[in-house]
């Protein structure tokens, strides 16, 4: 017997519709530009205000300066290591740019850059990297999460903080850094997912470097971009030239805008390049080739902010020799601070695990007391 | 018990406006063992909040509110659900007051419902004690009696550290003549308590097992055997004293629990004891534990659990002669 010879099959029966479903919201307003959207060099650089570019120019000037001198101090065995964001620094500095006092940066172990730019002495922002101590500042003094170096498991955090600041009634928002390799883990989406459904003041700037140390994007995703990932949660995905410091400034400013006045969150992918390799550890050369640098060497961040600038008559050589000179002060400064031999204390490894120390720490502790005592004796 | 939990929780949401509850169906459903039932209701969903089902980014997201200074109590449904948190709970809430030189710690209370017992299916029974107290900056603490399990979270809640508050499922249903009106002792967290003197050995234990050990030294009686019987009630801190001065003058131990026993909490108590007690004991410290083995279905879990008798078997072999 076949279900159609079934008594009472066919006939009269019709399958009870399903309940009324629809979706939940309109996807199209969600859905970034198919290009980065660009300023430098487009009609829409008219707009421009002169002051706030100037800013710009001269930190990201001073930003090089700082790539460099972190670069030398690798090489010189005074940093233990040192994630470059050369030819990203328009995504680091526009990152610290647009908050305000208030407001809090939650930067992966790449981002000093951004600490630095927010007003974190440089120093204290390589402490981690320097190897004398994990987090060289308080992060509640400078609004400044720790550097963190497990991948994207700072944006919960990000998310926790800015939905407890509006729960508390306070005007904060928390913008919060991840490269393109983060995208992928687990906390990337679960903090997206959790922002979207709290509308919480959050801002994700994904700073899409190309290569998670050697895996490029396309062994990464399969979306389109990764502006896109955004429209599964709910928020608005946004794609900018991260090499434009205008465009990335502007996009980033609207969305904290967003974010303070109660509009939620928003994903920002920044199509940028890491010009040098992963860190001192990382070969870049077998992974890419050198056509691919030249080319986004001519789309350098610095040169398009300073050609644009320069024909519209808002910096002059006298502008740009300021913006240099005032980026060597930083890193003399910088020099000076890391050639500095840190002192650390030994017992400070028992000193902040718990409030309190418990019985087997002290335990401990006094072993680790009575090695040194051995050692100054000897 | 399940009540004296609530009636901890909803105490403390009253008296401290920062503590915050939050995880998977906390809110309307009260939790699926509704332990946290009616908190929504009085104190509103801003405060008793029902979050996605995600264990990172409940865990994640209770460290950035501890980061702006609330107090998160967060519910993990089950031992085995609060796996994917590991990696927030290891690498952040247990190191952040480390990573920042004490400028930045987390006061989160990490609620766990663990153990067996209760007929659950696979993932709903897991003992993962060990997996917190091996790691450094958290404390873990799990009550056994029902005034322990209000005083136990009230310590937890206040806490400036993150608390791991393993709660043992099969003891929720536990009764007690108590109410937190009655002036009670409220342990603070790293103290362990005698629940029952005795003078031939004692058992260490913790959790839902205290209720067994219990049982086995009323039943030893009638062997001959007047066991003492220890209740951790927090396993890190680890209180050694009371445990040691508890083997010192009984000169025989046995560690009692149900997680499994390779690499399990028994295996350092009984260390410490042995590197304590070593001219005080009668025979090694021995462990009655669950096998290693992953958590059986529930037809088979009854020869899993440590029971009365494999505790009286093992107590025997304390009568130790070269």
């Amino acid at each position: 017997m076949t279900v159609q010879e079934l008594p009472g099959a066919g006939a009269s029966h019709r399958p009870t519709p399903p309940p009324a479903w629809r979706p939940r919201t309109d996807a199209a307003p969600l859905l970034p530009d198919p290009e980065p959207y660009r300023v430098l060099g487009t009609e829409a650089a008219d707009r421009l205000d002169p002051a706030l570019m100037r800013r710009c120019y001269a930190e990201l000037v001073r930003g090089r300066r700082y790539n460099a001198q972190a670069t030398a101090l690798t090489k010189q065995g005074r940093l233990a290591v040192y994630p470059s964001t050369v030819g990203q620094e328009a995504c680091e500095i526009a990152a610290a740019m647009v908050l305000e006092d208030q407001d809090w940066l939650f930067p992966s172990y790449r981002d000093t850059l951004a600490a630095v730019a927010r007003g974190l002495d440089p120093v204290q922002a390589l402490t981690l990297l320097r190897g004398d101590w994990h987090t060289g500042y308080d992060p509640r003094e400078h609004r400044i999460a720790p550097l963190c170096t497990p991948l994207a498991t700072q944006l919960p955090h990000a998310v926790g903080l800015a939905h407890a600041a509006r729960l508390r009634g306070d005007d904060v928002v928390a913008l919060a850094m991840v490269g393109d390799g983060g995208t992928s883990e687990g906390d990337f989406h679960e903090a997206l997912n959790f922002a979207a459904v709290w509308q919480a003041p959050v801002v994700f700037l994904v700073q899409n470097n190309g290569f998670a140390i050697s895996v490029p994007l396309a062994k990464q995703t399969a979306a389109p971009t990764l502006a896109h990932k955004a429209v599964g949660y709910g928020m608005p995905g946004r794609l900018v030239d991260g090499n434009d410091i205008a465009a990335v400034h502007e996009v980033l400013a609207e969305a904290v805008r967003r974010a303070r006045a109660g509009g939620g969150p928003t994903l920002i992918e920044a199509v940028t390049y890491r010009m040098e390799a992963h860190t001192n550890a990382d070969d870049a050369t077998r992974y890419r080739g050198d056509a691919e640098v030249e080319a986004w060497k001519a789309h350098d961040p610095i040169e398009l902010l300073e050609r644009e600038l320069t024909a519209r008559g808002i910096i002059d050589e006298a502008g740009i020799q300021a913006a240099r000179d005032e980026a060597e002060v930083m890193a003399a400064a910088l020099r000076e601070g890391m050639n500095a031999d840190p002192v650390l204390d030994p017992m400070d490894l028992f000193a902040h695990v718990y409030a309190e120390q418990t019985d087997r720490l002290r335990e401990q502790a006094a072993v680790l007391r009575s090695e040194l005592e051995a050692e100054d004796q000897a | 018990m399940a009540q004296a939990l609530t009636r901890a929780m909803r105490d403390a949401m009253a008296e401290d406006p920062t503590v915050h509850v939050m995880g998977e169906d906390v809110g309307t459903l009260g939790g699926v063992f509704r332990i946290t039932d009616g908190l929504a209701k009085e104190f509103g969903e801003d405060r008793c909040t029902d979050t996605p089902l995600a264990e990172a980014g409940i865990l994640g997201a209770a460290v950035g509110m501890a980061m702006y200074g609330l107090r998160p109590v967060v519910e993990m449904q089950f031992d085995a659900f609060a796996y994917p948190a590991f990696e927030q709970l290891i690498s952040h809430v247990a190191k952040m007051r480390n990573r920042t030189r004490g400028a930045m710690p987390l006061p989160i209370t990490i609620r766990v419902p663990y153990g067996g017992g209760i007929g659950g299916v696979e993932h709903h029974c897991d003992s993962s004690e060990a997996y917190y107290v091996a790691t450094p900056g958290l404390h873990v603490v799990t009550p056994a009696t029902v005034e322990d399990a209000y005083g136990l979270l009230r310590a937890s809640i206040a806490s400036d550290d993150p608390v791991v508050f393993l709660e043992p499922k099969r003891l929720y249903w536990s009764k007690a003549d108590w109410s937190p009106e009655a002036p009670a002792a409220v342990p603070g967290i790293g103290k362990a308590l005698v629940r029952r003197t005795g003078t031939s050995a004692t058992l260490i234990t913790y959790g839902p097992s205290l209720p067994l050990c219990l049982e086995a030294a009323e039943a030893a009686r009638e062997e001959g055997w007047d066991l003492e019987v220890v209740d951790l009630r927090s396993l890190v801190p680890f209180d050694e004293e009371t445990v040691v001065q508890s083997v010192r003058r009984t000169g025989r131990a046995v560690v009692v629990h149900e997680a499994n026993g390779f690499g399990g909490p028994g295996a350092e108590i009984a260390a410490r004891v042995t590197e304590r007690c070593f001219h005080h004991l009668e025979a090694p410290v021995l462990r009655v534990t669950g096998f290693d083995i992953p958590y059986p279905p529930p037809m088979l879990e009854k020869h899993h659990l440590p029971g009365v008798d494999r505790i009286l078997d093992t107590v025997a072999r304390l009568q130790w002669e070269n």
